[in-house]
């Protein structure tokens, strides 16, 4: 019994990490596939409207007759752009504002905890709808600006926690009184002991960028028309699904099976990261 | 700061107002309108003052009452998010629960690994799925739209919220049901039900008499934060189903650069996620007595 409960829960997680690598593992072969290769022209009229799936068509057509595989193919490429850039957009903003709020002096600290903490209430999405709605165009950039912002209240508040946890350690007496500056505390101490937290955490974060970028995209606020983005894809195919309901599926599947890619790659990191978490019954 | 971000919004509304074509004597008639020409310190103090009032302005566009407005979104919003979240509370209790007790058998496993699925599915997708199944193939269910006599006809009212409220419930209940699996796991591997056990209850007495108080704070917190949410993101359904709601009347009013209606739905988004947060907090303080004490607990 006990030999089997010691490892049953590592087995577990490396199938977890394992399987989370092997989804997003497709979705970066997809998108570097498209960047040389493609079924079709995306923007070529390749056969009939909304035709169902066939040997020639793997998701059918859409309302102009493109094909819709390809599209989706695209979509793959637009969701990694986005998610990355988000998450770097998000994590530079967040991790440089909460590291400073944890070394700040206590009003600096608590007015921007305050702030952090109202901006968090707030859903991403919305966030990201009002910084859409600030910028004069819709464009792809506007759209990861948009979430990075948004992103980046989460990570602050993550890093000043994690940060503040570092900073009450011995050793961060210890390097103080050996003279070393903040700003090398920062590098050489903080960074490197919330590193692997931030890390999973960012992980997480993909997946909410992408699910995100796909909301604003259904609400006419993403990226304009020549992006496939999977949300424009979805939209457009809401009003046809009565005739072609593949269209209105696939783009789902695809975006599901990236966001959980992502999640299960997160958890397996964490549970090799934690080892409190392994037995976690 | 939600004037300074308006504000930030570039292009004048007075322009969202008028055709392509506009003269210039009719774009300054309509700065004059909406206020724009007035330097922004005057803006700000009848911004402030009017907000303390509860005066919200009119509308630039259709130049009706905000305030009116909001009230009449809220009568969808508000009874969509409350039912959605309340049938989401009742599907994740119970199998939240199952899935950290019986988290070895296979079923306890299979709601956990459904759950997974649950957060990674966009709400507007699970919503599209959801009128495909019961709208289109079944044919139980209008596919969207709201009765434009609203709750006076009640039972068209009550029918077209349904599957936007399943849609809603389903999303919280699958975030939800992790919140509380991990806390019935903390639960259980705690001292106390420990102790409780050695001193003779049985597992489930054990569980309900001191389990659930003690599990019910972080949850509820959790709570506050998911109902603030999805109100807020009650936006994307709106979408989804045609709904006249608070979240399409801010998107419709993003879109036409309609600032009295931008402001207006914030601030009372605002106000209700603070009024939720207290709610929360007060509800925990009650729950576990060790909270009363302390004023700003973590």
């Amino acid at each position: 019994m006990s030999a089997v409960a010691a490892t049953a829960p590592r087995a577990r997680g490396s199938l977890t990490l394992w399987l989370g690598l092997l989804l997003v593992g497709l979705h970066i072969a997809v998108a570097l596939l498209t960047l040389v290769w493609l079924p079709y022209d995306p923007a070529a009229l390749t056969g009939g409207r909304l035709t169902p799936p066939s040997w020639e068509h793997w998701a059918g057509t859409d309302r102009l007759g493109r094909d819709f595989f390809t599209q989706i193919m695209i979509g793959s490429r637009i969701a990694l752009i986005v998610g990355i850039s988000a998450v770097a957009i998000g994590g530079l903003i967040g991790v440089t504002l909460g590291v400073l709020a944890a070394f700040a002096t206590r009003l600096l600290d608590d007015a921007l905890a305050a702030t952090l903490d109202i901006l968090i209430a707030f859903p991403t999405l919305l966030i990201a709808m009002l910084v859409v709605a600030a910028s004069d165009t819709a464009s792809l950039g506007t759209a990861v600006l948009a979430l990075g912002i948004a992103l980046s209240a989460i990570v602050a508040r993550l890093t000043r926690i994690l940060a503040k946890r570092v900073l009450l350690m011995d050793y961060i007496t210890a390097a103080r009184t050996s003279g070393t500056s903040w700003l090398g505390i920062v590098f050489q101490h903080v960074l490197p002991n919330i590193w692997p937290t931030l890390s999973v955490n960012f992980a997480l974060q993909f997946g909410l960028a992408v699910i995100a970028e796909a909301s604003l995209s259904y609400l006419g606020l993403g990226a304009p028309p020549p992006n496939a983005s999977w949300g424009r894809l979805l939209q457009e195919a809401q009003g046809t699904v009565y005739t072609a309901p593949i269209g209105a599926i696939a783009p789902g599947i695809a975006l599901v099976s990236l966001v959980i890619g992502v999640n299960l790659l997160a958890d397996g990191l964490r549970d090799i990261g934690d080892p409190t978490r392994r037995g976690s019954r | 700061m939600l004037f300074v971000l308006l504000r930030l919004l570039p292009g004048d509304p007075a322009n969202a107002l008028l055709g392509v074509g506009a003269t210039e004597a009719q774009i300054a008639a309509a700065r004059t309108q909406v206020g724009s020409d007035q330097p922004l310190l005057t803006q700000f103090v009848s911004f402030v003052g009017n907000l303390a009032r509860f005066d919200l302005g009119t509308s630039f566009v259709s130049k009706a009452s905000v305030l009116g407005e909001i009230g009449n979104r809220l009568s969808v919003t508000v009874p969509l998010t409350i039912l959605g979240f309340l049938l989401a509370i009742v599907i994740a209790l119970p199998l939240g629960i199952i899935a950290a007790v019986k988290a070895d058998r296979w079923y306890g496993a299979a709601i956990s690994i459904v759950s997974q699925l649950g957060i990674a599915i966009p709400v507007f997708w699970l919503g599209i799925l959801i009128v495909t199944i019961f709208a289109i193939n079944l044919r139980l269910f209008p596919s969207g739209g709201f009765p434009l006599k609203g709750w006076t006809s009640f039972g068209e009212a009550a029918i077209a919220l349904a599957l936007p409220v399943l849609t809603v419930a389903l999303v919280i209940a699958a975030s939800l049901l992790r919140y509380v699996r991990s806390a019935t796991q903390d639960v259980i591997g705690s001292d106390y039900i420990r102790t409780a056990r050695a001193l003779g209850s049985g597992f489930t007495e054990a569980l309900v008499r001191h389990g659930v108080r003690n599990g019910a704070v972080p949850v509820i917190s959790i709570l506050g934060i998911e109902l603030a949410t999805t109100f807020l993101g009650a936006v994307v359904v709106e979408k989804v189903f045609a709904l006249p709601g608070l979240g399409s009347m801010l998107l419709l009013a993003i879109q036409q650069r309609d600032y009295p209606n931008v402001q207006g739905v914030l601030f009372i988004s605002t106000l209700l996620v603070l009024l939720i947060g207290f709610a929360a907090d007060l509800l925990q303080r009650f729950i576990d007595p060790r909270l009363r004490g302390r004023a700003g607990a973590p």
